[in-house]
């Protein structure tokens, strides 16, 4: 077994690589938490319970029409989106110039109601989903095993991610949403369709949520849980990272994924509680996070 | 005075219940909505969302479940004791908290919370997934003893109306005017001159108190502390229980907590079981649509309309 | 003369009160009503929960749903695996819904807290699915029958083969609660006095979904065998885990508890060749398939070991309040023990003072894939363990006979 400074480089690397494809999980969310929040103003505490249904939506469009993995990875997101975009008109639009508490509380309401449907239908014990012919099998390399699906998570990921970010901070697309958050009005007065922009915006976060939740499905058991016990995690990684910056929720999420694969190697007892262990460390020294720009 | 009529009714109401209706029920009732009063008062009196609130209840529920278990106290320090330590809690949690506003503030409680119920699932001492089990009720005072369902009932009773009074007490003294003020508008409270955070943080200190007490009691109910206490279901429900209720309400979170648990034990008997987290949800969706002041303030406002 | 026929009048007037005395005691509120306690719709509700109701029903209506002229009852309820909500439900049967028995039982966490307020209750307590072994030692008590299988003979029956055979390094992935504790620690006992070493452990939450973290702990450790010390839902997953990493080529992979439902959820690529212990298999013999066929015909699938120890279980339940001639839960209790069951389910069997069903268990291999003649056919037995060597001795603490 090859060991370095009395570290087994066998399991620091493979926890490395567990840390990392939670990482890129916690990126997707908060990174769709961090876009609706920069337009909306609300955090969507169904999110969790939408990557749950684009994980569910991948596994009944595979078993019940043949929609293999790759198909699923472009129509799931859309649909997950159009639920999105359903929620957003005719639910939080009507209460959108009331305190925002009323917005999380109505959207933990969905997540609830997303969550116990799909217990309904499946029951919580998990359904399995097959990894895609192409992706099976792994890569044995010096210090580790590689599957190969877990590869392309964390590149697949990376891409997604690194693409939105691109979009927000550097197209005309990205600049006139970054405006419609500074000051709606005046976008309007130009001839933008501000609600138009908000509600696309809701679909596109939440299409991100349903994105993770097909990648995700191949490799956790799909079940109506998996979303609610991932989101608290992605909570504390908004509050760690502040909610200012598109690149901080990305840098973020990577981060305390690995920070989670480290604590599991040295010391496995408290990878639950790290994240939140670091969350309280940062409130007490930045308050606003670590990328956050308000007070 | 009418109020005055109401809590006499109320009283009378309480006291002769255990005859007609499952004492076990009542009392699940009754730690709950001693809970939701708790939560409340952050809530509908300072506009402070909470999410993690079930830290508080578990908290009270294991110390007084572990003491009653290992020490041989009688239960009415066992509760004591919960008490205090989930007040304990509160003032580590609510100092972290308060430095945040609004919606921050319910993601940094839920993510605390979720430290706690991550702290007991692992810690010996509660058990962890199997429970804390066999929690003896003991003797109340070294001498009655309360595995007489009816002598626990009125126990159960009595912390119930101690803690209503001590919120309502709260509300209604100058630091509760206070705390309307800072609810309604904070930054005219700090140009006053208050230190709004450390009002804010007094508040939170007393609700994890109150909601310590309530897990605390039913514990020694149903002679179990479990999880399920520590759970961010629990925090979701406690919400549920205040929104429907009315927050903001003095009577709004016993109403609440009344109807939740009545739907919640009605659907787990039948076919109905597997939905009941889907008509949860609805409920949430429901009120906060439609419905925002809850069934005591939407009584309230009848009354205010015609009879005044 | 005239005095003694007096006196034998008398005994004989008291000997007729007593007995019509019993009689008018016999069945509790004209009624005999049987809880079901389950997982009905999370991890374990595969391997006990609806099926569980469907083997009572079986069992009740074969009886002929009627015990001494009273009608039998059943209820059931979802405990979700939690032990709160579980015994809060068992409490309110027994205080306000008239529940005589409760059968069912899977979760360890959970039967371990219903048992108790049972037994405060002097009610008996049917255990049909849970593995853990306190039920009839640390925990036990004159009404707990604990019936299928228990984590003792588990680990006699697969671990100590496995020992045996040079396998000497040991990993546990551990489902973190009671069952998972117990397992791990009878197994470790087994290991340990059998000249093997436990290298080490890790405890993975009931209904963890991913398992990679876990598998690359176990992968580390440099382990001969990897133990899957969970069930249901997380056995599967964590099986397959193993094989994504790569672990099922490169050492062994032992399931410790092994459901039916459970084993044929998997592929018989991964599964294939594993060895494992289980308290009955549906293709055992004529009497076994005749039943199986039956539970099959109304349930959609063949029974699980549980299931099949439910249909056991509540028919000496409901033969024994027949020849005690009431629904008394001591009375009944101890007519159980003193009748040997003996049914498709029941070989060789006895329920012993302290509440284990001691009965053959059965070591048997999963098939592969091209040995399966049809979709139900997934076990291969290799050998029959006798109950005594299967389940060890009594404590003494727990012979209520000798008490």
């Amino acid at each position: 077994m090859a060991t370095f400074l009395g570290i087994n480089l066998f399991g620091l690397f493979g926890q490395l690589l567990v840390g990392l494809i939670n990482g890129s999980f916690y990126a997707l969310l908060s990174l769709g938490l961090a876009i609706i929040f920069g337009l909306l103003k609300i955090i969507n505490f169904a999110q969790g319970a939408l990557y749950m249904v684009g994980a569910f939506f991948a596994w009944i469009a595979l078993d019940s029409m043949g929609v293999n993995y790759w198909a699923a990875l472009v129509f799931v997101p859309l649909a997950v989106g159009a639920i999105g975009v359903l929620m957003e008109r005719f639910l939080l639009r009507p209460i959108a110039n009331e305190d925002h508490l009323y917005s999380l509380l109505l959207t933990f309401g969905l997540a609830l109601i997303l969550q116990g449907t799909f217990t309904h239908l499946y029951g919580s014990s998990g359904l399995s989903y097959a990894i895609p012919e192409a992706l099976k099998g792994g890569t044995r390399l010096p210090f580790m095993y590689l599957p190969n699906y877990r590869a392309w998570i964390i590149v697949a990921s990376l891409v997604v991610c690194a693409g939105t970010w691109y979009m927000i901070e550097k197209t005309k697309l990205g600049a006139y949403l970054r405006a419609g958050t500074e000051n709606p009005a005046l976008m309007q007065a130009f001839g933008i369709n501000v609600p138009l922009i908000v509600t696309l915006t809701f679909g596109f976060g939440v299409g991100l949520a349903g994105l993770a939740g097909v990648m995700a499905a191949p490799v956790y058991a799909v079940s109506p849980e998996m979303g609610s016990n991932m989101l608290i995690v992605v909570f504390a990684i908004v509050v760690i990272g502040g909610m200012g910056s598109i690149g901080g929720a990305i840098l973020t999420g990577l981060g305390m994924g690995i920070v989670e694969g480290l604590t599991k190697y040295f010391y496995p007892e408290a990878s639950t509680t790290v994240i939140f262990v670091v969350m309280v460390v940062v409130l007490l020294t930045k308050p606003a996070g670590l990328f956050g720009k308000e007070a | 005075m009418k109020i005055n009529k109401l809590a006499i009714f109320l009283i009378g109401l309480g006291l002769v219940a255990p005859f007609a209706l499952y004492p076990v029920f009542l009392m699940k009732v009754m730690c709950f909505a001693l809970f939701a009063c708790a939560f409340n008062l952050l809530l509908g009196y300072v506009g402070l969302l909470s999410f993690g609130h079930a830290a508080f209840l578990g908290t009270g529920g294991y110390v007084t479940g572990y003491l009653m278990m290992n020490t041989g106290i009688t239960p009415e320090l066992g509760i004591l004791c919960g008490t205090i330590a989930a007040g304990l809690l509160g003032a580590v949690y609510g100092k972290l908290a308060v430095k945040r506003e609004g919606i921050y503030f319910a993601m940094v409680t839920l993510a605390l919370a979720q430290l706690a119920f991550f702290v007991y699932l692992q810690a010996p001492f509660t058990g962890g997934e199997d429970g804390m089990q066999g929690v003896p009720r003991g003797m109340l005072f070294g001498l009655i003893d309360l595995n007489d369902n009816m002598n626990m009932y009125y126990f159960v009773f009595a912390i119930f109306l101690f803690g209503f009074w001590l919120v309502n007490r709260t509300v209604h003294s100058p630091f509760g005017q206070i705390l309307k003020a800072i609810r309604e508008n904070e930054p005219r409270a700090v140009s006053l001159g208050y230190n709004v955070n450390d009002y804010k943080w007094a508040v939170f200190i007393i609700s994890a108190a109150l909601a310590g007490m309530a897990g605390a009691t039913k514990t020694l109910v149903f002679e179990l502390a479990s999880l399920t206490d520590a759970h961010w279901h629990m925090s979701g429900e406690v919400v549920l229980m205040t929104l429907l209720g009315g927050m903001g309400t003095i009577l709004g979170p016993i109403v609440g907590a009344a109807s939740v648990v009545g739907i919640q034990n009605y659907m787990s008997g039948g076919e109905l079981g597997n939905y009941v987290h889907i008509i949860m949800g609805l409920i949430f969706v429901v009120c906060v649509l439609a419905f925002r002041n809850g069934i005591v303030g939407e009584i309230q406002k009848v009354i205010k309309r015609n009879f005044n | 003369m005239k005095s003694m026929k007096k006196s034998l009048l008398c005994a004989a007037v008291a000997s007729a009160f007593v007995v019509s005395g019993a009689q008018a005691a016999g069945i509790s509120d004209d009624k005999v009503k049987i809880g079901v306690l389950a997982d009905m719709g999370g991890p374990y509700a595969d391997v006990c929960g609806p099926g569980c109701v469907t083997a009572v029903e079986m069992a009740v209506e074969d009886f002929g749903g009627k015990v001494l002229g009273k009608p039998i009852e059943i209820v059931s309820a979802d405990d979700q695996n939690k032990p709160d909500i579980g015994s809060a439900k068992v409490r309110e049967w027994i205080e306000s819904q008239d529940v005589d028995v409760v059968t069912g039982l899977v979760a360890s966490s959970v039967t371990g807290a219903v048992t108790k307020v049972l037994t405060d209750a002097k009610k008996i307590a049917l255990i049909s699915t849970s593995a853990s072994h306190a039920f009839t030692t640390k925990a036990c008590s004159p009404y707990n029958a604990h019936w299928t299988y228990n984590v003792v003979a588990l680990a006699n029956g697969t671990v100590k083969p496995m020992v045996e055979a040079g396998k000497k390094k040991w990993f546990f992935i551990t489902a973190d609660y009671a069952f998972g504790h117990a397992l791990e620690k009878v197994a470790s006992g087994v290991i340990n006095s059998n000249g093997g070493e436990v290298v080490g452990a890790v405890r993975a939450p009931l209904g963890t979904t991913d398992f990679s973290s876990y598998v690359l702990q176990a992968q580390a450790s440099g382990a001969d065998v990897v133990a899957l010390a969970n069930a249901g839902s997380d056995f599967v997953n964590s099986l397959k885990t193993a094989a994504e990493f790569g672990l099922t080529e490169t050492v062994d992979v032992a399931g410790l508890l092994v459901f039916t439902p459970n084993a044929k959820a998997l592929d018989a690529n991964i599964a294939g060749g594993m060895k494992l212990t289980t308290g009955f298999y549906w293709d055992l013999d004529e009497k076994t398939r005749e039943w199986s066929a039956r539970f099959k015909a109304r349930h959609g699938s063949i029974p699980a070991m549980g299931q099949a120890g439910a249909y056991s279980m509540t028919m000496h339940y409901l033969n024994a309040i027949k020849a005690a001639g009431t629904d008394e839960g001591e009375a009944v209790m101890a007519q159980m023990k003193a009748t040997k069951p003996d049914d498709f389910f029941a070989r060789n069997a006895t329920l012993r003072a302290d509440g284990r069903m001691v009965h053959d268990m059965y070591q048997v291999r999963i098939k592969k894939a091209d040995e399966r003649k049809n979709d139900d056919d997934i076990f291969a037995v290799e050998k029959v363990i006798p109950g005594d060597q299967a389940f060890g001795k009594m404590l003494d603490s727990c012979n209520f006979a000798a008490k």
